[in-house]
C-alpha cells in the first residue's frame, strides 16, 4: 500500500515513460554513442571495484575477526564511515586529495583513477560487513582437522575456509557492484565529466535531465534499473543457495 | 588456522595500509584543509543565511522522512515476519530496491510521475519544491528500519507473544507491551541509519529540487553549489559540518550495535 | 471439564489431528503422550486456542470454546522454552496477566509474592529471566500461568529443555503442586517415564489419532496394541507375540509354550544379567535375568535354552505383534 505509492509508481512511470516517444526513440537514446560510452564506463569501473573489494574486503574481514591489535575496535567502527558520509562530501574529500591543491602532488582529476578511487571508497563496507559474520561463525575445528591431516595454511584457506566464504563474498561484491554502477554524488566533482572519457552513466542521465530530455534520460535509466534488478535477483538466489549448504 | 606470525603481521599491515590510504588519509586531509586557516572562517561559512536555511531544510526533511519510514518500517517488518500472505519475496525485493538503485534514477522516476506532464497532478507543487525532496528522501531511506527489525523479530520468535495472548492480552497490548520493547534496539539502530541516509542524500534530491538557493537547497546541495561557484573553503566548511554529523552517527551506531545484537 | 469432539487439523498436506475425541476430568492431571509428529502438541494448542481446528469442537467447563481466542479461554499455558518476557523482571512477568486485567496494585503484589513463594522463587522478584537457570525460568513461567487462576493448566513439554536431574526434580515438584492446587492439568510429553510418574490418566497418540486412554497401570499391563505396548516399555518379540523382557523365563529344559534359543552373549550389568539369545528362525531376543537366576542356570555362550512367558500360556498377557 504505502510501498506502492512510494516505490512502485515512480518506477513504473520510469519504465513506461521511457517509451513515451516510441520504441525507436528509446532505442536511439540508449544506443547513442555517448550513452553507450557512459554505460560501458560505469560497467567496467564497477566490475573492477567489485573485484578489488572481493579481495580486499575478505582480507579486511579476516584480519578484523581473527587478529588482535590495539585500536581494532576503532578501525572496525570506521569501516562503516563510507555508509554514514554523504556522497558529495566524499567527492569533496577526493577533490582535496587529488585535485589541484593536493598535498601529495597527485593531479588526477578527470581521470578514471579518480573515479575508481571514489567508487572504492563508497563501496568499502559492503564485502567486509558481508563476510565478517561468516568468518566469525566459522567452525575452527574444520581448519584444525585439515591441519592435523597435514595441510598447509594456504591449502587450508583455499580448500576449507574459502568455500564457506564464497556466498558472502559474492553477495557483498554484488552489492558493491550495484552501488558503484549508480554512484553519483562522489564522482560528479572529481570525474570531470568529459563525455566519452570520464562520464559515468549516472552523470550522463543527470545531464540529459538538465538539458530537458527526461525521456531520453529515462531510457538509459531503465537500462540501469534492469541492471540493478538483475543484481538483486542474483543476490537473492545466492542467499538461497548459501542457506542450503548450512547443514 | 594458526598462521605463523610473519604472515599474520604481514596481512595485518597490508590491510591496515589499504584502509589508511583509502579511508583515513582523505578524511583527515579534509579536516585539515577546512581548519587550515583557523576556526573563524569556517564558522562564518556555516552561518551564512544560505547555509542556515540549508541546515534547517535538511533537518526539516529528515524530521518528516525518518518517523514516516520508522512507522512504516515496523509495520512492514511485522507483516513480513509474522504475517501470512503470498508475495513476501516480492515485498522483500521492493524493500531492497532503494539500495541498489542509482539516486539519479530515483530522482528521475519521481520527476516523471509528479513533474510537469507527469502521471500525477497534485494541487500543490511537488517537483522543484520541498514535497518532492521529501519524497525522494523517503524513497532512499526506506529500507533501513525494516532490514534492522526483521532479523530481530525472527530471532526472538513469537512464543513470548503467544504466552501474552494466553494470559489475556489483546493484540494491541501484546504489541505494545511485548513486541515493541523486544525490538526497540533494532528500531533505534534502524532510525540512526535512516537519519544518516536522509541527511546525506544528494543525487535524488539534486534531480528533484531544481537547486533553487534559499528555497530548495539542502546541506548536501549547498556543498555542491559552493564548489561550482569556486567557493572551495565554503564547500569545505559545509562538508566538515556534514562530516561531523556523520562521525556522530558512526559513534551512535557503534554504541547501539552490541545492544541490538544482544537479543 | 474439557471435551474435545471429533477435532481434525491439517497443516497443508500434513494431517496433524484426525478425528480426535477426548474427555479430561476436572482436577485430574492428564498426560498426552506420543512420539514427535503424533499430534500431541497440536492437540494441546487446539485446546488452548493457539490453533483453530479445521473440524470438530472444543468444550471447556460446559462452554463451547471452539471459536474463542486464547485470550478468553481462561487457560494457563507453559511453553517448552519458557517464553519468558525477557525485558521484564520476574515480578513483572508473573504480574503480567493480573496487570492486563487491571487488578489493584496491592492485590497484584500480594498474589505475585504468594505465587513466587509457592514455586520456590521468593526473593527473585527483581531478577531478570536471563539471570535465572532453566529450571527457575520454568517455575517462573508456571507461577505466571497460575497467577490468573486459570480453570485449566496446559503444559507443552515443560521439562524438555532441561537436563535430566532438573527434569526429575521438577517432575516430582509438579505432581506435589498439583496435589495441593488441584487445577485441571494437561501435560504433553514424549517421555513415557515422565507420563507414568506424574499423570492420573495417559492419552497415547500416534500419527494424529488416539491409540489408547487409561491409567498408567492399565496402559502398561493391558496395552490395546503393539504400538502402545512398545511405547510404554521395553518389548521383546517371541515368535508372533510381543512380551515384556522381564516377563520371560529361561529354562534349561523344554517346557510347554517355550521356544528354543541359543545363547549368543551374556552381559553382566551389575545386579542384572542380560542374555542375548538367537531363536531358531534367526531372530535375536534379549532376556533379563537376576544374578541368582543366571547363576542357577550356569549360562554360557553356545548353550541351548528354552524361553517362554512366565505365566502359563492359557492366560495370555501377550499381545499379537
Amino acid at each position: 500500500m504505502w510501498l506502492s505509492v512510494i516505490v512502485l509508481i515512480p518506477l513504473a512511470a520510469l519504465v513506461a515513460r521511457s517509451t513515451d516517444g516510441g520504441l525507436d526513440t528509446f532505442w536511439s537514446a540508449v544506443s547513442s554513442r555517448q550513452a553507450v560510452s557512459a554505460l560501458k564506463l560505469s560497467l567496467w569501473t564497477s566490475l573492477v571495484v567489485a573485484a578489488v573489494n572481493a579481495v580486499a574486503g575478505t582480507a579486511t574481514a579476516w584480519v578484523l575477526v581473527r587478529d588482535e591489535f590495539r585500536g581494532k575496535a576503532v578501525i572496525n567502527a570506521l569501516i562503516d564511515l563510507p555508509f554514514a558520509l554523504p556522497t558529495i562530501v566524499v567527492g569533496i574529500i577526493l577533490l582535496a586529495l587529488v585535485g589541484p591543491t593536493s598535498p601529495v602532488g597527485i593531479h588526477a582529476i578527470a581521470t578514471t583513477w579518480a573515479i575508481l578511487m571514489a567508487l572504492l571508497f563508497v563501496t568499502l563496507p559492503f564485502v567486509v560487513r558481508s563476510v565478517q559474520p561468516v568468518v566469525k561463525e566459522l567452525d575452527r575445528e574444520m581448519e584444525e582437522a585439515a591441519a592435523s591431516l597435514g595441510a598447509s595454511s594456504t591449502t587450508i584457506f583455499r580448500r576449507v575456509v574459502l568455500p564457506s566464504l564464497v556466498p558472502a563474498i559474492l553477495s557483498g561484491a554484488a552489492m558493491s557492484f550495484a552501488r558503484a554502477v549508480g554512484e553519483f554524488g562522489s564522482v560528479i566533482l572529481v570525474a570531470g565529466n568529459i563525455p566519452f572519457h570520464t562520464q559515468l552513466a549516472s552523470v550522463y542521465i543527470f545531464g540529459q535531465v538538465e538539458s530537458d530530455d527526461p525521456i531520453g534520460a529515462a531510457a538509459v535509466a531503465v537500462v540501469l534499473l534492469a541492471l540493478s534488478l538483475a543484481v538483486l535477483l542474483a543476490i537473492a538466489v545466492l542467499a538461497r543457495r548459501g542457506a542450503r549448504h548450512e547443514r | 588456522m594458526s598462521v605463523d606470525r610473519r604472515t599474520r603481521v604481514g596481512l595485518r599491515t597490508l590491510v591496515l595500509g589499504y584502509l589508511t590510504v583509502l579511508l583515513l588519509v582523505p578524511v583527515g586531509l579534509v579536516f585539515y584543509r577546512t581548519f587550515e586557516h583557523g576556526v573563524t572562517p569556517v564558522w562564518q561559512a556555516i552561518t551564512t543565511p544560505a547555509a542556515a536555511h540549508a541546515f534547517w531544510l535538511t533537518l526539516e526533511i529528515a524530521l518528516i522522512a525518518v518517523p514516516l519510514n520508522t512507522i512504516f518500517g515496523v509495520i512492514t517488518a511485522l507483516a513480513l515476519v509474522r504475517g501470512r500472505f503470498r508475495g513476501k519475496a516480492f515485498v522483500d525485493a521492493l524493500i531492497s530496491l532503494p539500495f541498489a538503485l542509482s539516486p539519479v534514477v530515483i530522482g528521475l522516476a519521481l520527476l516523471l510521475v509528479y513533474g510537469r506532464g507527469g502521471w500525477v497532478s497534485l494541487p500543490f507543487q511537488v517537483i522543484f519544491a520541498v514535497p518532492g525532496m521529501v519524497l525522494a528522501t523517503v524513497f532512499v531511506s526506506l529500507p533501513f528500519v525494516v532490514r534492522e527489525v526483521v532479523p530481530v523479530l525472527q530471532e526472538i520468535g513469537d512464543e513470548q507473544e503467544q504466552a501474552a495472548a494466553t494470559l489475556g492480552a489483546t493484540r494491541w497490548q501484546v504489541f505494545w507491551r511485548i513486541t515493541l520493547p523486544a525490538i526497540r534496539w533494532g528500531i533505534a539502530y534502524g532510525v540512526v541509519l535512516t537519519t544518516a541516509r536522509a541527511i546525506g542524500e544528494f543525487g535524488a534530491v539534486s534531480v528533484v529540487s531544481g537547486r533553487i538557493a534559499g528555497q530548495t537547497q539542502t546541506l548536501t546541495l549547498l556543498v555542491e553549489q559552493r564548489f561550482q561557484n569556486f567557493d572551495l573553503s565554503g564547500a569545505y566548511a559545509a562538508s566538515a559540518l556534514l562530516g561531523v554529523i556523520a562521525i556522530a552517527t558512526l559513534l551512535v551506531m557503534t554504541l547501539l550495535k552490541p545492544r541490538k545484537d544482544q537479543t | 471439564m474439557i471435551s474435545v469432539d471429533a477435532v481434525t487439523k491439517q497443516f497443508g498436506e500434513f494431517r496433524a489431528l484426525d478425528d480426535v475425541s477426548l474427555d479430561v476430568h476436572e482436577g485430574s492431571l492428564t498426560a498426552l503422550l506420543g512420539p514427535s509428529g503424533s499430534g500431541k502438541s497440536t492437540l494441546l494448542r487446539v485446546i488452548a486456542g493457539l490453533e483453530l481446528p479445521d473440524d470438530g469442537r472444543v468444550v471447556i467447563d460446559g462452554e463451547d470454546a471452539t471459536a474463542l481466542p486464547a485470550q478468553r479461554r481462561g487457560i494457563g499455558f507453559v511453553f517448552q522454552h519458557y517464553a519468558a518476557f525477557k525485558h521484564m523482571t520476574v515480578r513483572e512477568n508473573v504480574a503480567f496477566g493480573l496487570r492486563i486485567r487491571k487488578r489493584p496494585k496491592a492485590e497484584v503484589t500480594a498474589k505475585v509474592d504468594e505465587l513466587l513463594g509457592i514455586v520456590g522463587l521468593q526473593g527473585y522478584q527483581t531478577r531478570y529471566p536471563s539471570q535465572l537457570s532453566g529450571g527457575q525460568r520454568q517455575r517462573m513461567a508456571l507461577a505466571r500461568a497460575l497467577a490468573i487462576e486459570p480453570r485449566v493448566l496446559l503444559l507443552d513439554e515443560p521439562f524438555g529443555a532441561l537436563d535430566a536431574k532438573v527434569r526429575a526434580e521438577l517432575r516430582a515438584w509438579l505432581r506435589r503442586l498439583h496435589d495441593e492446587v488441584h487445577v485441571t492439568t494437561v501435560l504433553v510429553t514424549h517421555d513415557q517415564e515422565e507420563a507414568m510418574d506424574v499423570a492420573d490418566r495417559i492419552v497415547v497418540l500416534n500419527e494424529g489419532r488416539i491409540e489408547q486412554t487409561g491409567t498408567p497401570r492399565e496402559l502398561y499391563e493391558r496395552p490395546a496394541n503393539g504400538f502402545v505396548m512398545s511405547f510404554l516399555g521395553p518389548v521383546a518379540r517371541l515368535g508372533e507375540a510381543l512380551v515384556r523382557p522381564h516377563d520371560l523365563r529361561v529354562t534349561a529344559e523344554p517346557r510347554e509354550g517355550a521356544l528354543e534359543a541359543m545363547v549368543q552373549r551374556i552381559v553382566h550389568l551389575g545386579f542384572e544379567v542380560r542374555a542375548e539369545l538367537q531363536l531358531a528362525d534367526g531372530a535375536p531376543l534379549s532376556v533379563q535375568l537376576t544374578r541368582d537366576d543366571a547363576l542357577a542356570l550356569e549360562l554360557a555362550h553356545g548353550d541351548i535354552v528354552w524361553v517362554g512367558h512366565t505365566v502359563a500360556p492359557s492366560e495370555p498377557e501377550t499381545v499379537a505383534a
